[in-house]
């Protein structure tokens, strides 16, 4: 080694120690140890009981009463991920063809969202899903319902309180994908004699996808892990993953069941998120390029 | 020159109502003079706002929330800051792999991260104290600051320092002088987009914040499990407003096109 190079190593070991340090050190150990409770037992009476088994893991996988739960976050996850796409990629495509200011103006009225806090925003959609809320209003208006329609505590409503807090993820991630694509591609099959579908279907498309399908990696993955909005939205009568870890972590206080939720939910998303992103990388190779 | 059509511009002011619906309503239910849920039509009010104010477990939660993102955010700030300079500029061994293990908190669910760290705070004996919240809202930001130091320290141009050292500066000088005034916009950008992560956390803080260290946002979400009312409509504009304030800082210092989608500028 030379002497610039074990310079330059000492120099990044000085730079990154604290944040390895921290990282190891409250990070990597928490979870490991998570791993590891999750294979203890546990006893109503005497609690924690630190013998190692399968047998958390073996209860939720026969148990029905889980099996619904993770198929209902599924299920939400898949249905919140599908909404998003069919709304948040018309949405990026239009804004991408709106002119200054008003494309940077709606760009952040679509970013604002994201910083604001996901309490105050399911806030809003408790208020707005309840029975005296302003879709029951409206629904009763339309002539589509004559009693007062309540969404709270139904998928339905989780459902849509979801969609208002990831879509735009979606947005911005099919916005960054077609602000990539040269704007003179579509110019030149119009010129060609495309239609505008085939120019839609044969160059905007093609290039969005790619944005698309990271944008639904990211929506999946925060919808199946979603806490807050399920509570408030669904609440104890509509539980997901996330908000049955909770319960067994601070009402039943059984630890090793709800650390073995936590592991399975954990590997679930660990798997999406690395199996979609290679898959992605893999596909589109040279968009990344 | 808006070359949408007017079904595409519909579909546009569709998404927007219900992008807004929600937060509109909030906010305009805050300024009710009713004593119920209602919408300010007979005159505004802000009697809740007061009310709020007057509530002490509210002040308490604001503030702890307040410290708690400040100084989350400046450890994770400095630790990711130098980090993101050893990343970007040294080629070392294990460099991909102390990245993808330093971005791992955004993929890892935050219900797990609380689970893990309530675990590891009552195995050390530290659950429920001021320090085991900060050290977890340190590793949960970190990515987010980590991130916004990577992307100042790549642009970096190497030919300034070069000059510099020619010039016969020390290291610690043209670290001093010439990298930390170049990448200081982005650093200040992390800072805060870290800061507000921190401020709004809620999942993971559910396990970890005690009834003596409870922040705000879960003190918002344990009072709406129970009733839903104006007062809790007043907390939520008043975080409202505060987040649209750092929004506009943000945008000013760094454009937030740049920071969400990474394009623009």
């Amino acid at each position: 080694m030379t002497k610039v190079q074990s310079e330059e190593r000492r120099s990044a070991a000085l730079l990154l120690g604290p944040a390895v340090l921290l990282f190891i050190g409250i990070g990597v150990a928490p979870l490991l140890m998570t791993i590891l409770l999750s294979f203890n037992g546990w006893h109503a009476t005497t609690g924690i009981d630190p013998s190692i088994s399968f047998r958390n893991y073996a209860d939720i996988l026969s148990d029905g009463y889980f099996a619904q739960i993770f198929l209902r976050t599924l299920w939400i996850a898949t249905a919140t991920t599908v909404i998003c796409i069919l709304i948040g990629a018309p949405e990026a495509y239009v804004l991408r063809r709106m002119s200054q200011p008003w494309r940077s103006i709606f760009l952040m009225v679509i970013i604002t969202p994201l910083l604001i806090s996901v309490i105050a925003r399911t806030l809003g959609w408790a208020m707005l899903l309840n029975g005296n809320g302003l879709v029951s209003t409206a629904l009763q208006g339309a002539g589509l319902s004559s009693r007062p329609v309540s969404l709270m505590f139904t998928q339905t409503g989780v459902i849509i309180a979801l969609v208002h807090v990831l879509v735009p993820f979606m947005v911005l991630s099919v916005w960054s994908a077609l602000s990539r694509m040269d704007r003179s591609a579509e110019g030149a099959a119009l010129s060609l004699g495309a239609s505008q579908f085939t120019v839609f279907r044969r160059i905007v498309l093609p290039q969005a996808l790619p944005g698309i399908l990271s944008g639904a990696v990211i929506v999946f993955t925060l919808a199946a892990s979603a806490f807050a909005t399920p509570a408030i939205i669904g609440g104890r009568r509509l539980k997901v993953v996330a908000t049955e870890a909770y319960d067994e972590f601070l009402h039943s206080l059984n630890w090793p069941l709800g650390a073995a939720i936590a592991v399975l939910l954990l590997i679930g998303i660990v798997t999406v998120v690395v199996g979609c992103n290679r898959w992605i990388e893999r596909r589109y190779a040279t968009v990344f390029q | 020159m808006s070359r949408n059509g007017p079904l595409m511009l519909a579909f546009h002011t569709l998404f927007m109502a219900f992008l807004l619906a929600p937060i509109v309503l909030v906010c305009l239910v805050a300024f009710t003079p009713e004593g119920y849920l209602s919408l300010p039509t007979a005159g505004i009010s802000l009697r809740w706002f007061k009310a709020v104010l007057a509530y002490p477990e509210f002040v308490n939660a604001f503030i702890t929330s307040l410290w708690l993102a400040a100084i989350s955010s400046t450890i994770a700030v400095t630790t990711a800051t130098a980090a993101a300079i050893a990343i970007a500029r040294y080629r070392f061994p294990g460099r991909d792999a102390i990245t993808a293990l330093f971005m791992s908190p955004l993929v890892v669910p935050h219900v797990v991260l609380g689970i893990a760290f309530l675990r590891f705070f009552s195995a050390v004996g530290v659950a429920g104290t001021a320090t085991g919240l900060v050290l977890s809202h340190v590793i949960l930001i970190f990515p987010f600051a980590l991130r916004l130091g990577l992307a100042s320290a790549t642009g970096l141009e190497r030919a300034l320092e070069h000059a510099a050292q020619s010039l016969g500066a020390t290291r610690a000088r043209v670290l001093q002088r010439i990298v930390l005034p170049l990448i200081v916009p982005g650093i200040a950008s992390g800072w805060m987009l870290s800061m507000i992560q921190s401020f709004d956390e809620v999942t993971m803080t559910v396990f970890v914040a005690s009834p003596t260290t409870t922040t705000l946002p879960v003190w918002m979400f344990n009072y709406i499990q129970f009733n839903i009312d104006p007062l809790i409509c007043a907390v939520s504009t008043l975080l409202i407003v505060f987040t649209i304030v750092v929004m506009i800082v943000l945008e000013w210092l760094y454009g937030l096109e740049r920071l969400f989608a990474g394009t623009g500028q």
